[in-house]
């Protein structure tokens, strides 16, 4: 299907991500966001505020982030597209709804501009510690889908895809950018509406009396119904049968929780999107998204001026994660190097997924800015000389944190 | 599709005395599938749902086009009982959920249905906020003094010296006045009945579903289980009792007299009926404004 002409404000522009998401989120068919300002994301509600009259859609500034996400999953009940903004302290408001709308099945999406923590950290500068966080916040099982862009023009292009995804599979879609491609400024070039595919909820059609909210096709996701439309739904976030009505025993529990992560897990194949470059003949590979991803290429230019086979994986989509492809080339490879903002998160997953096959190396950063390209570089020389197999996963020493602690902390006898 | 649900037991024939009893009088309007409910014998919130199912069948208001919605408790089931669209949402944002509702189509009527801990505690902050925007929807504000669901422990409306499980030495925290808050964030229309005052709570629900604006309905109910066990005020029906007897009914009372003490004087009534501008009519006065402006400039 395409979009509605009204919502897209085709044209050549330079603009920061933020902006560029909350025009994409326009373009998408969003109709509603609820939020709540926080640094680094206010940018992309006020773009939202300021275009959203134009296509018939509303941004309402909530009190509070819990309140923001509440209300976008009322609205996405009462039938339209809906999202909301935030960052670090506020993305930790609102886990428990996030685990809410994956319960019910709720296309949304959440666009999280990261920046340093933990706690206030640095507001005003970038991070990447919220990824595990983004996959295991709320309580419970479930699965949901985290892209990670890297460029405005990605912002722009990747929120379409995170609404299409949300409502493809019916579950909550993150979009795991940060501080430095959320502030960063570039060209953008949004296409006319006619060039914009969206995906239309899938609406159950059929007669009232017989409609089941929860009984899924065959692909395991259910139709939709929305309030107002006389199907009498009953949604709660107890474990529900397929009326929706809650039920308590064993089966049901671990047929409707297997059922939420199959829906994903399943579907892998179909969500995930990495970007690969020399990757089949390497003999080191560097993992990386986001931000991290534009550093990484540097690095990896001046790896391969010295002669070494670097390929350079890139994570679109980091949930569900690319275990298969992770796993299929370590066996092919000495090392993974991974660099990214945190002291270690989306690593163990690269490390996990290698089953022993290949050293991990992590390049770590505390936060507050991005990786200096010539630790890559360093990281990258020091992991094709590994001829052995190191145990764990090895974190490098940048030169940041060898200038500040000679090389890492020691507790003291 | 049928805007009006006719009466079921309208339908049944009421001269045909062999027929009564077998047709619940408010099926149209509750999910007999999901009976028995899980209330506690005594418990006053059935009754509200008594007076709302009530009020339902009398409103004139087409059914299908009605949002319930609950956040956490024992009162947070009612959703699940009234056979509306039924959301049963997380604790605390049944108003920020209901506002979602609402303000993506204004043609659904809200109600939220929640109790004192769900909507004044840890909901505090959308109730007063949505009050101030003057959302359009019902809130019904079953106040049982106490959090039920989970074993009788304080809530914000738990009278001074009343004892509950984590006040075990009595109640050193003054409650919330709840019309008050209501009545001060800018509701437009603010009420409080018991359990007792079954017809006018109805009454009062239907006054409050044809009017535009953020009402709030608090309903004063007894919790049999809990609140009256460990105060030793006797069962579902001695609260009723005391009701009876300590109620009096006061239309247009300042809703800054109306806090409640333990086993003191309740006061109930209509306290706040006024008109202002719900959010959709002023985003749609302002949508319309720019767009004149818009029109003018060419």
């Amino acid at each position: 299907m395409k979009t509605d002409p009204r919502a897209v404000k085709t044209g050549v522009y330079y603009i920061d991500g933020d902006v560029a998401a909350g025009l994409g989120a326009l373009a998408a068919g969003c109709k509603f966001i609820g939020g709540y300002p926080i640094t680094p994301s206010t940018e992309a509600a006020e773009a939202f505020a300021r275009v959203a009259p134009s296509a018939g859609a509303m941004f309402i500034q909530m009190e509070d982030e819990i309140g923001s996400i509440a209300s976008i999953i009322g609205a996405v009940w009462a039938g339209v597209k809906s999202m909301t903004i935030t960052s670090g302290p506020g993305y930790s408001l609102m886990m428990e709804n996030i685990g809410f709308g994956a319960m019910l099945e709720t296309p949304f999406v959440l666009l999280n501009i990261q920046r340093a923590g933990p706690s206030t950290g640095v507001p005003t500068k970038t991070g990447q510690a919220d990824m595990m966080q983004s996959r295991w916040g709320s309580h419970g099982d479930y699965e949901l889908i985290a892209i990670a862009p890297d460029s405005p023009q990605e912002m722009f292009d990747y929120t379409i895809k995170a609404f299409n995804l949300a409502e493809r599979y019916r579950c909550p879609v993150m979009i795991m950018s940060d501080e430095c491609v959320g502030h960063m400024t570039e060209k953008v070039v949004i296409p006319r509406a006619e060039e914009i595919e969206i995906e239309p909820r899938r609406f159950y059609t059929g007669l009232p009396n017989e409609y089941l909210p929860f009984k899924p096709d065959a692909d395991l996701i259910p139709k939709m119904a929305k309030a107002g439309d006389g199907y009498n739904l009953y949604i709660t976030g107890l474990i529900h049968d397929e009326r929706g009505y809650p039920v308590k025993n064993e089966e049901f529990k671990s047929a409707y929780v297997r059922r939420l992560v199959d829906k994903i897990r399943l579907n892998k194949d179909k969500i995930i999107e990495i970007k690969e470059d020399g990757t089949s003949d390497a003999e080191v590979i560097v993992v990386s998204y986001g931000i991290s991803s534009r550093v990484a290429v540097r690095g990896i230019e001046r790896a391969r001026e010295k002669g070494i086979k670097v390929g350079n994986l890139r994570l679109v989509t980091v949930w569900p994660f690319p275990d298969e492809k992770i796993c299929a080339l370590a066996k092919t490879i000495k090392a993974f190097v991974v660099p990214e903002i945190n002291y270690g998160q989306i690593v163990y997953e690269v490390d996990r997924c290698s089953h022993g096959k290949a050293n991990v190396v992590l390049v770590p950063h505390g936060g507050s800015g991005v990786h200096n390209p010539d630790d890559i570089f360093d990281a990258i020389v020091y992991a094709a000389k590994q001829e052995r197999k190191i145990e764990g996963v090895i974190e490098y020493k940048t030169k940041l944190e060898k200038m500040i602690f000679g090389g890492g902390n020691k507790l003291k006898e | 599709m049928e805007t009006l649900r006719t009466s079921k037991v309208q339908e049944a024939h009421p001269e045909d005395p062999s027929k009564i009893g077998c047709v619940h009088p408010m099926e149209d309007v509750l999910r007999m599938d999901r009976i028995p409910h899980i209330w506690c014998p005594g418990c006053g919130i059935g009754l509200a749902v008594t007076a709302f199912s009530a009020a339902l069948e009398r409103a004139n208001i087409d059914l299908d086009k009605m949002s319930i919605v609950s956040g956490i408790g024992c009162t947070g089931r009612v959703a699940g009982y009234v056979k509306l669209d039924s959301f049963h949402t997380t604790h605390g944002r049944a108003i920020a959920f209901a506002t979602g509702i609402k303000v993506a189509n204004p043609k659904i009527k809200v109600v939220v249905f929640s109790g004192d801990g769900d909507l004044i505690a840890i909901g505090g902050n959308h109730f007063i906020h949505a009050a101030r925007r003057n959302i359009d929807m019902l809130v019904i504000c079953v106040n049982n003094f106490i959090y039920a669901m989970t074993g009788g422990q304080v809530a914000p409306t738990t009278p001074l010296a009343a004892y509950a499980t984590t006040c075990p030495f009595g109640c050193v925290e003054p409650p919330f006045n709840i019309p008050y808050i209501a009545d001060s964030s800018g509701a437009v229309y603010v009420a409080r009945w018991t359990t007792l005052h079954i017809r006018r709570l109805s009454n009062s629900i239907i006054e409050a579903l044809n009017k535009k604006g953020f009402s709030v309905i608090e309903v004063i109910s007894p919790c049999a289980q809990y609140y009256s066990r460990i105060n030793k005020l006797g069962d579902g029906l001695d609260m009723m009792k005391f009701y009876h007897d300590n109620s009096e009914i006061r239309h247009g009372e300042d809703t800054k007299n109306l806090d409640i003490g333990f086993q003191k004087k309740i006061i109930v009534g209509k306290f706040v009926d006024r008109e202002r501008p719900t959010y959709t009519e002023r985003y749609n006065e302002w949508l319309s404004e720019l767009k004149g402006a818009k029109d003018e400039s060419g």
